[in-house]
């Protein structure tokens, strides 16, 4: 589709409005979406493979790991991310780990997970202490909320949790 | 657990249409769903067909095993007709990812797991091997992210997560990395369209960390006004401080949309009335209508509705036919192939009966 406004390059953005009573699709392409104040949506309607691609590019010359990989696990090379934007396994995490921090950090602005703190199942008993602490948080605020069926749920699981550390 | 019986097809998984979700008017439904993968299998899109039905028996397992779904209905995708799996799509029940392109196989050993007593379920071996989904009606963030969350805990103390102690939870794709937390809203801002006050707001909230999609997710056309706003970022943040900030953007998106409606009203009465009730006529008594024309028609009823211009259908309504007249459910309903032309007319002449009984004042 070529862009509405130009009518040469590709159309990238696609946005419902109305003119004068009548709706209508614009479909514009990035440049001329980004002259009416829409780059933002913009990129990200593009599709987020060339986007990590792009990232990935990026990250590759700063570091110039080029020589990374592929993954020891699954097999995945820089290629295949940088053509599928997608990792093959868990441990492909530690084969790209710089350019990873990299990607990471351009994406989500940090590479920090400070989201639950997850304990497997055969978990040590320290884990299960910091799991605790999160639960008692959650229980608080749960309570807060009024969210009583959640919150008798979550006095279960710390229950539960209490019994296995202390044995 | 019990396995998908086609004939409960015709009111499986609609639960979220029905409007009893706060801001029901503005917001149609609130989705969270989060990312996980299992520890010691590589992530579906690099798996062999048999690590990929391995993961399907491990976690069909942890599921039925302490009952974690309550009377769960088990799909798997591979089992189903291409009409069936396009009909799940239509519901949101399903991404393209994990049901294949329509006409092709499906990926192997996909499965979608929901249960029947409360909206709540699981999509595996889709480009994660869990994706934990919850969909509900109106503007709900809070208590949708609790039920998925409930689910989490459960599964995870019978499951191993690929977990990273500074990436969080491992995903395919690094954008999902973190809290693997998606929660998304479905709003209807005709109002801010038609002041044009709605390139503003998106850029807004692209700046504030979120980002929106058309009715059917990433790379999809806005249509019929209907935009999907969610979090774009799910690493460094906690999931209450992104549901907190969701719920507070999009609060503040739903407040604006309610004051341009409140500005037209005011602004040109006549003109909002003459529109709402052209798109209920043409709604009313067409004979032939394209999908997007329907989308944009009952955009413009869903605001004749909530602006009290209009007394009748209800909401639901509105929400049925969005469903019900999609190209896979009419195909469904004529038991057929339909061509394109054939689509528009069945499409016109469903949305005439469902409107038949209704005679808005
Ligand atoms: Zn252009
Ligand atoms: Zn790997």
């Amino acid at each position: 589709m070529v862009c509405d406004n130009c009518a040469k390059n590709e159309a990238e953005v696609h946005l419902t409005q109305i003119v004068d009573n009548e709706m209508t699709t614009v479909h514009l392409c990035p440049s001329c979406a980004a002259d009416k104040g829409l780059e933002s949506e913009g990129s990200k309607n593009l599709p987020l493979t060339d986007f990590l691609a792009q990232m990935g590019k990026a990250a590759m010359a700063e570091e110039e790991a080029v020589t990374a990989g592929p993954c020891s696990y699954c097999g995945t090379t820089v290629d295949d991310f940088k053509r599928s934007g997608r990792l093959g396994c868990p441990h492909c995490y530690s084969t790209y780990d710089s350019q990873l921090r990299a990607i990471l950090r351009r994406i989500h602005g940090s590479t920090q997970h400070l989201g639950k703190v997850y304990v497997p199942p055969a978990g040590e008993a320290a884990d299960r202490g910091a799991r605790l602490t999160v639960l008692r948080r959650k229980l608080q605020r749960a309570v807060e909320s009024e969210a009583f069926e959640h919150a008798a749920d979550i006095r279960d699981q710390i229950k539960e949790l209490e019994a296995t550390v202390e044995s | 657990m019990s396995n998908f019986d086609p004939a409960s097809m015709t009111s499986f998984g609609l639960e979220w249409l029905d409007t009893t979700g706060p801001h029901s008017d503005i917001v149609l439904s609130t989705r969270v769903r989060i990312a996980r993968n299992l520890q010691g299998f590589p992530f579906p899109v690099r798996t062999r067909a048999s690590d990929r039905t391995a993961v399907l028996t491990t976690i069909r397992e942890a599921v039925e095993s302490k009952g974690l779904l309550p009377d769960a209905v088990f799909i798997e995708i591979e089992g189903l007709s291409s009409r069936l799996r396009e009909l799940l799509l239509e519901r949101h029940l399903v991404s393209r990812e994990l049901i294949g392109q329509n006409g092709a196989e499906p990926p192997a050993a996909g499965a979608l797991v929901v249960s029947a007593r409360e909206p709540v379920g699981l999509m595996i071996n889709e480009e994660d091997h869990l994706r934990l989904q919850s969909l509900t009606s109106g503007f709900n963030p809070e208590d949708t992210w609790q039920r998925v969350d409930r689910l989490d805990e459960k599964l995870g103390s019978e499951l191993s997560y690929a977990f990273h102690h500074e990436f969080g939870h491992l995903t395919s794709c690094p954008t999902n990395c973190g809290t693997g937390l998606r929660t998304s809203v479905l709003i209807h801002l005709p109002g801010l369209v038609l002041t044009k006050e709605i390139n503003k707001v998106l850029q807004g909230i692209s700046q504030v960390g979120l980002t929106f999609r058309g009715l059917y997710g990433e790379g999809s056309e806005v249509v019929g006004n209907l935009f999907q706003v969610s979090n774009q970022t799910t690493l460094g943040k906690s999931e209450t401080d992104l549901i907190d900030h969701l719920q507070k953007i999009a609060g503040q998106v739903i407040e604006y949309e309610r004051r341009a409606r409140a500005v037209l009203l005011r602004d040109a009465p006549n003109v909002i009335e003459d529109k709402v009730w052209r798109a209920f006529g043409l709604l009313r008594y067409g004979r032939s209508l394209a999908f997007d024309e329907m989308m944009n028609l009952l955009s413009g009823v869903r605001l004749g509705l909530s602006l009290k211009l209009l007394s009748g259908p209800s909401v639901y309504v509105l929400n049925r036919i969005m469903i019900f007249a999609q190209n896979a459910h009419l195909e469904e309903a004529s038991e057929g192939t339909l061509s394109a032309s054939e689509l528009d007319i069945h499409r016109a002449r469903y949305v005439r009966e469902a409107l038949e009984q209704v005679e808005p004042s």
